[in-house]
């Protein structure tokens, strides 16, 4: 394990060292990302003018719930969001070139092209959450879930990415479908689940548990009633959600490189 | 045990809606430390397929596989410091980076101790003559010159075996030759076994004394390249121009497969001698032209497989 995040770290080194190369782009490439998503934001900040609540949360409660699912899908796609390519790498044959290297194959997808640049939009979001924890009624117990929810949150994150991504192992072209639930997932996050009907607070509870990137341990930290009345303990669940995932992912990735097929020639 | 074990080995790809295809069925296999073997046939006929397994990239079907004592696909990673892999259609090398800095990473990759490192790149980089190239991007790179990198790129690490897919695919002469005499130092020098696919009969002239074919997935044969020939019953072809047309010229050794005006096509055993053919029709006929062509692989394959 040590030794996969020391090759992820020198490989993703060298990449950044190549970006280097073209300084103004790069900086272009990161404000022009810090812009864009925070745009995302400033429409969410507009549409508290003309309402004084979402589903039942303030402006100040709906950023936690902003800057905690963007945060955390922040940096799972700075770590593994490379991996979105891989039906791409296996038509251009370059994941068979990373299987013949003494790597692990997950390091080697991931931190191909590593571009630090994302790190933008980890520091937009972190604006945001930052801001909206000045407003969260402090306790030892809430500052001990929210940094919880933000590491299980990160990891449910990484986790579906690739778990997603190694539907390309048998259907190459089908990396838009796994964005539907990765975007998607991270755009229906920052905002309260009690938006939308409750099929999908189900669906986000027991299929894609994506509910516990944020929402329920959330709800703990601001103090709130379960709208929807689930138990308290489920807001402390967000960690076991997390490691029970990366068990499946782990499953599902061996599997899709042990029945890969490579390409003709 | 030899280097390479390979046993009733067979991979099947299954196609929806269609009959499974078997890219390689029950072949069997083995390669001895130093060797330096041809891996020929037809497209299609399963060579790709067969490489990938003994690299583990591709899990088998069926059969099994040794190479330096371990399973490929179960213990890839770690024979992955003991092989090297040069895809001549594709490059192993990061597109936008200099060749030096690719070169940089493999060696972090493969751990490759520092000294050596330098060692074998200043070796291979003077014997390939990659050195004002090393600060230049892959992608601004010829074919020639990728091919250079990639094979350097291949042994940093000191691999036992390397595997060659289509090596000398889209090059010059000048490159082919310079690439073979390179990969015949460094099995002499470095002891390395090498096995190549190729459809250049010439890559296995110069560099193989032992050629397997397959087709159809299986080994038709697997022998020295003269055996080959022989038993393929390939011929080679002496071109004649005559200054003047003539009836069909009659030498010992050879016959006349084709008259075209002062243009005459004898075909003779590739295994024989050219020169006495040579001589002979030069000292009874005024000729303007000679030329020698060399049998087609292909259809030596195809000869031995109807049979």
């Amino acid at each position: 394990m040590v030794e996969a995040l020391t090759r992820y770290v020198q490989i993703s080194a060298l990449w950044v060292r190549a970006s280097r190369a073209y300084p103004v782009s790069w900086w272009m490439l990161v404000i022009g990302g810090f812009l864009i998503t925070g745009v995302e934001f400033v429409g969410i900040w507009i549409l508290f003018q003309n309402i004084d609540n979402l589903g039942g949360f303030s402006l100040h409660e709906v950023a936690f719930l902003y800057g905690g699912s963007g945060v955390a899908f922040a940096i799972a796609d700075l770590l593994v969001g490379r991996i979105e390519r891989l039906g791409q790498m296996i038509r251009l044959g370059k994941l068979d070139q990373m299987l013949v290297r003494p790597v692990p194959l997950l390091v080697q997808v991931c931190a191909d092209e590593f571009a630090l640049r994302r790190l933008s939009r980890v520091a937009q979001a972190g604006l945001v959450l930052g801001w909206a924890c000045t407003y969260v009624d402090w306790t030892p117990s809430r500052v001990l879930l929210t940094v919880l929810m933000l590491v299980a949150a990160t990891v449910i994150f990484t986790a579906v990415f690739v778990a997603l991504a190694c539907i390309q192992f048998w259907t190459i072209d089908s990396a838009e479908v796994a964005n539907a639930f990765t975007y998607g997932g991270n755009t229906v996050t920052s905002y309260p689940l009690t938006v939308f009907p409750s099929e999908v607070l189900k669906a986000m509870t027991f299929v894609l548990p994506l509910a516990f990137v944020n929402w329920y341990p959330s709800l703990y930290v601001l103090g709130r009633e379960d709208p929807l009345g689930y138990p308290a303990w489920t807001q402390w669940l967000s960690p076991v959600v997390a490691a029970a995932l990366v068990a499946v992912t782990m499953l599902v990735w061996r599997t899709g490189v042990r029945q890969y097929r490579s390409t003709g020639s | 045990m030899a280097l390479i074990e390979v046993s009733d080995l067979s991979r099947t790809f299954k196609v929806r809606g269609r009959a499974p295809v078997e890219a390689v069925t029950d072949l069997s296999l083995s390669i001895e430390a130093g060797e330096m073997v041809g891996y020929i046939g037809p497209n299609g006929a399963g060579k790709s397929t067969t490489i990938k397994m003994l690299t583990g990239i591709l899990v088998p079907t069926s059969g099994s596989i040794r190479v330096a004592g371990v399973d490929p696909s179960r213990k890839r990673t770690q024979l992955a410091r003991r092989i090297g892999v040069v895809f001549g259609q594709r490059t192993t090398l990061w597109w936008d980076l200099p060749l030096k800095d690719s070169f940089d990473l493999l060696q972090k990759v493969y751990r490759t101790d520092p000294e050596r490192h330098r060692a074998n790149l200043a070796e291979f980089t003077e014997l390939l003559a990659l050195g004002d190239l090393l600060h230049t991007p892959v992608r601004q790179l010829s074919l020639g010159q990728r091919m250079r990198g990639d094979i350097t790129a291949a042994l940093l690490h000191d691999p036992e075996i390397l595997y060659l897919d289509e090596p000398t695919i889209g090059l010059d002469v000048v490159s082919k030759g310079r690439l073979r005499d390179f990969l015949r130092t460094l099995n002499a020098e470095r002891g390395t076994t090498l096995l190549l696919t190729t459809h250049d009969l010439q890559d296995i002239e110069a560099l193989c004394r032992r050629v397997v074919v397959i087709d159809h997935g299986t080994a038709v044969y697997d022998g020295s390249l003269a055996g080959l020939h022989q038993e393929g019953g390939s011929t080679r072809t002496l071109v004649v121009d005559l200054v003047d047309e003539a009836p069909p010229i009659s030498v010992a050794g050879a016959t006349v497969q084709r008259v075209e005006g002062p243009r005459q096509w004898l075909s003779f055993p590739a295994d024989a001698s050219a020169a006495p053919i040579v001589a002979a029709v030069v000292a009874t006929y005024d000729v303007a032209d000679l030329s020698v062509q060399e049998p087609d692989i292909e259809d030596v394959i195809r000869e031995l497989y109807l049979r």
